[in-house]
């Protein structure tokens, strides 16, 4: 079903059930944002994607990620309020995460530089690490990899990200997705010595070769993938080409 | 613990996750706190993730995760204590226990932990001291209660 | 079988009971056992009556009723007598034997147990003439006085379940016209008319339908919805029903606090009760409705008192609020339509089908009917829970029913609407309360606390309190609040220990600002309430934490000093209980305090017998 509805006086259409700042971003307005993702559901934590939206007469701010069309919908993108709030938001966030080049563009964009709030000096800032609670990781690991490794624990501002009593969570195949999709690249992923890390977990899988020798994933990864998708027992012996 | 324990309260709930939050708090109810062994149980049980289980039982301030204290002080954090010194109390329990706020002494004796009211207003500052309130309690009477149960201690 | 089959069987079962009680023509003696006088020795003052009763051969003549709450915290435990509702208030155990030789036996007033008006000493006999009471109108409380909360018969005779069986003979739609007329606002805080929701709701299409009362009173110091579920619980189940028949719902929910043990004992029995009387359960009262409630405590977290997060508790799962672009009347629990309203709403749904939408209307101002339930409580001589006509003015609720300030001191301020609300100044006493006017005045109603404040409370120290409990009850989803609130209280902490400039009151409010704009729920966006409302009618008192590194209400630790003045007499006690041993002085000698070790922990000032020690 098609919804009509303009954004910055512009008239545009869409499917039902988009969202917002989709739509906006396909006509080529630009909406910043820090936790939205098209793979997975819209969650609205990081609040940097706020717009105005008019309807019934009516204009609220509300964020564009986490907003499903609507005919006859006005849609505003930046203002002064927008600009000012996004700002206050990006500057809140470079509190947290102050060596995030990806936040450190954006909130220059946004004309901060310094935020005026010191980084927390507890051990659990220091834990966190460049992490900005977008929850990226978390949805990835639950609704695409399905192994629900991650979560968010704690609440308010002790909340944090990872695996159950904070150790290496067991059903993680250090995949990396999660690695892939953090705005703030605050995971860490590599191989080394034969291994497969995802340093922010504390997961370390060895490695599978195939016939050639040479490391394809780790072995609980294929484990689960096999199962999961019932493959041949001897798949992964053989080369890429050849499976 | 004793898993049984667990499933006969599953089997209370007819094993339906949505009920995952009562679940957990009888399990609490009965152990005085949220044992990791019984957690996995549940997850397994219900098919929920450990993650899910773990997220809940650190989002809801009701669960504890470690044992705690044979004694529990709990001092009530509402706006009409508040005004009338609650944090103080806070303070002086912790002095007198030594143990912060939210923790439990080493011996396993007390834990301090805080409320945000229990709607007994009238009778503020209140403290709740193994399920008994003592109202309009001052840090004479708290040191007094306390050294009554540390020395019961002793004699048992 | 259900016990009650229908309309007719309910008015001659209610026949019969009343017949009875009025044949026993039994004295009773309604002792209250809420919370609140649980907690001064209730149990044992009823223990007392029943063994006392039993001794003397009385139970033919009286009956001994725990109750629910009276309202009247301050002087429990409380003790009226009926039919005259003569109350004896503060009664321990050990007065029993006497009050019932003397005053149940003999007819004599003991006058020590009358309660006594602290101002002017003036003694009352009966509930109704006591100021506090007096000034009220207890449409919802009354009842808690009356009935046994674990008997259904108790509420029956009184009438109850009289709206249920009107609202089955005037059917769905006029049921919803009749509430519609009575524009019923939220109890819980925002103040949403009733019926607006429920037309919503039944009006949205779907195959099932949920109605919820939300019980997770979080506001700390309000405590209605607790007193009114653990006193007349059935007046909830009641207005569940009518709302579960009105929208076409056959499942219900009683979303509870855990930290209320006794309103869930009691909801527990009321529902066992209800279901056995067949009010509750398959063809309601011989009509096609079918209608169950389940009970489902809370896990300790304030945000769950959002409606969507609280529907994500129930669904199982951590209660973190949702965008609400679609309201939860259309697509609520497990995505269907569901109606959630607070226990007090339920608790005035019968009186409205009972008595009608012009009796009710007639109560109240124009814009917001009815009565509301405060908790006052603070700085106030009159601690209680108090009904009042809306309209009344905040004056005549802190100082008519709530007896004023105690010790002689001043009053300074009202905190209405819990961590979401404002606290108002003197200045503000002559408003009259209801949902838009304390809203305008940027606070709001909330659910109904009302926390009085003396000289002796410090503004900023109340803002701090707030932030730091919204700070540590945000869910931790959004930036703006998990973030915001967090920076906040380090902002007005930072004030209260000196350390503020005039920029970390703007920087103060330019956050509030966005927390505000930016937050996805009710808890951000309006946390800046309690920060926002100090800095406009006590901008002062921040003034001088700011330029004069000074609290003029002695309260933040890191801006005041304890001093020992000549009022000393030498006695150590002070001394002796010092944590950090610096009190020093020889017996009889004036004692002087090292302000270097000094931890502000406040111990001398409360051992001290001379009020010799003072705060500067």
């Amino acid at each position: 079903m098609t919804v009509q509805f303009t954004i910055n006086g512009v008239k545009v259409e869409a499917q039902k059930g988009e969202s917002v700042i989709e739509v906006a971003r396909r006509y080529g307005f630009e909406i910043p944002s820090l936790c939205h993702h098209q793979a997975v559901t819209p969650y609205g934590a990081c609040r940097v994607c706020l717009v105005e939206i008019v309807k019934g007469g009516r204009k609220k701010l509300t964020t564009s990620c986490n907003y499903e069309v609507l005919d006859g919908i006005e849609v505003v993108t930046d203002s002064e309020a927008i600009h000012k709030h996004r700002a206050m938001v990006l500057e809140l966030i470079l509190a947290e995460a102050p060596d995030a080049e990806p936040v450190k563009k954006l909130a220059a964009q946004y004309g901060v530089n310094v935020s005026r709030f010191e980084r927390s000096d507890t051990e659990m800032a220091q834990e966190r690490h460049d992490c900005i609670m977008c929850g990226l990781c978390v949805r990835v690991c639950t609704e695409i990899v399905e192994v629900n490794a991650l979560a968010f624990n704690g609440r308010g501002y002790n909340r944090g990200v990872g695996g159950p009593y904070l150790e290496a969570p067991q059903s993680c195949i250090a995949c990396g997705a999660c690695a892939w999709v953090c705005p703030t690249d605050c995971i860490g992923f590599v191989e080394e010595d034969g291994m497969r890390k995802v340093l922010k977990w504390d997961r370390e899988l060895p490695m599978e070769k195939d016939e050639n020798g040479r490391p394809i994933a780790p072995k609980f990864q294929l484990h689960y993938f096999k199962e999961k998708f019932g493959l041949p027992a001897d798949i992964y012996k053989k080369a890429p080409g050849s499976r | 613990m004793d898993l049984t324990k667990v499933d006969a309260i599953i089997e209370n709930y007819d094993g339906d996750a949505t009920s995952l939050l009562a679940i957990m708090q009888d399990v609490q109810d009965q152990e005085n706190y949220l044992p990791r062994e019984a957690v996995n149980h549940i997850s397994a049980k219900l098919d929920v993730p450990v993650s899910r289980i773990y997220s809940m039982a650190t989002f809801f301030e009701s669960f504890h995760l470690e044992p705690r204290g044979k004694h529990i002080c709990t001092v009530c954090m509402g706006t009409a204590c508040h005004v009338r010194g609650a944090q103080r109390l806070v303070e002086h329990l912790e002095r007198d226990l030594s143990v912060k706020s939210g923790g439990t002494t080493e011996d396993l004796q007390f834990t301090l932990e805080e409320v945000n009211c229990v709607g007994a207003c009238a009778l503020g500052p209140l403290v709740i001291i193994d399920g008994e309130y003592h109202g309009n309690v001052t840090s004479t009477r708290l040191t007094k209660a306390v050294k009554k149960l540390k020395t019961r201690k002793g004699g048992e | 079988m259900a016990l009650i089959s229908n309309s007719a069987k309910l008015r001659s079962y209610r026949e019969e009971l009343v017949d009875k009680k009025n044949k026993e023509g039994k004295k009773v003696v309604a002792i209250c056992a809420g919370t609140g006088c649980n907690a001064y020795g209730s149990p044992k003052v009823v223990a007392a009556f029943r063994e006392e009763i039993e001794k003397q051969g009385l139970s033919d003549k009286i009956e001994i009723k725990p109750t629910g709450c009276h309202g009247f915290c301050e002087r429990g435990t409380l003790v009226l007598m009926h039919p005259e509702k003569q109350l004896y208030q503060r009664v321990k155990p050990e007065a029993v034997a006497e009050i019932v030789e003397k005053t149940l036996k003999g007819g004599e007033v003991l006058e020590e147990h009358l309660y006594d008006e602290p101002n002017t000493g003036e003694r009352y006999k009966t509930e109704h003439e006591i100021p506090f009471y007096k000034h009220q109108e207890r449409l919802i409380l009354g009842k808690n006085g009356e009935i046994d909360p674990t008997s259904i018969d108790d509420y029956i005779a009184m009438g109850g379940y009289d709206g249920l069986t009107k609202a089955l003979e005037l059917g769905p739609d006029a049921v919803l016209e009749e509430v519609k007329k009575a524009n019923v606002r939220g109890r819980g805080g925002g103040g949403f008319p009733a019926g607006r929701k429920w037309e919503t709701c039944k009006n949205a299409p779907s195959d099932k339908r949920y109605v919820i009362c939300n019980a997770d009173e979080g506001d700390p110091g309000a405590f209605m919805d607790r007193s009114i579920l653990e006193g007349n619980p059935h007046a909830v189940i009641e207005g569940m029903i009518i709302a579960a028949f009105t929208i076409g719902a056959d499942e219900g929910y009683v979303y509870v606090r855990h930290e209320y043990p006794l309103a869930i004992e009691r909801l527990t029995i009321a529902l066992a009760q209800a279901r056995e009387w067949g009010f509750l359960g398959k063809g309601i009262l011989g009509t096609d409705l079918d209608f169950n409630i389940k009970i489902n405590r809370g896990g300790g977290a304030f945000v769950c008192g959002e409606s969507t997060a609280l529907m994500a508790s129930i669904e199982g799962k951590v209660g973190e609020p949702r965008a609400k672009h679609i309201h939860t009347v259309v697509a609520g629990l497990h995505n269907k339509p569901t109606n959630l309203n607070n226990v007090e709403t339920y608790a005035n749904i019968p009186l409205i089908l009972d008595k009608g939408a012009d009796w009710y209307i007639s109560k109240g101002t124009k814009g917001s009917p009815g009565t509301k339930i405060f908790s006052l409580v603070g700085k106030v001589n009159n601690t209680g829970l108090v009904e009042a006509e809306m309209g009344m003015t905040l004056r005549q609720i802190i100082f008519d029913i709530g007896g004023g300030i105690p010790d002689g001191n001043e009053f300074k301020a009202v905190q209405t609407g819990g961590p979401s609300g404002g606290c108002l100044p003197a200045s503000k006493l002559d408003l009259k309360v209801d949902f838009d006017s304390l809203w305008e005045e940027g606070s709001m109603m909330g659910s109904g606390g009302m926390i009085v404040m003396d000289d002796k409370t410090c503004m900023v120290d109340v803002a701090k309190y707030f932030l730091g409990f919204l700070k540590f009850e945000s869910c931790g989803k959004c930036t703006t609040c998990r973030e915001g609130l967090r920076r906040l209280h380090e902002l007005v902490t930072d004030i209260s220990e000196g350390k503020g400039t005039e920029e970390t009151i703007s920087l103060i409010e330019e956050l509030c600002d966005t927390v505000e704009a930016g937050s996805l729920c009710a808890l951000g966006t309006t946390a800046m309430n309690p920060v926002l409302s100090t800095l406009k009618y006590f901008r002062d008192e921040y003034m001088a934490h700011v330029n004069d590194h000074r609290c003029p209400a002695g309260v933040c630790k890191e801006l005041i000093t304890y001093e020992i003045t000549d009022n000393c007499n030498g006695c150590m006690v002070c001394a002796k209980r010092c944590p950090e041993n610096c009190i020093a002085g020889e017996k009889k000698q004036l004692h002087v305090i090292d302000n270097e070790k000094c931890i502000k922990c406040g111990i001398c000032k409360d051992v001290c017998k001379f009020d010799a020690v003072r705060i500067y």
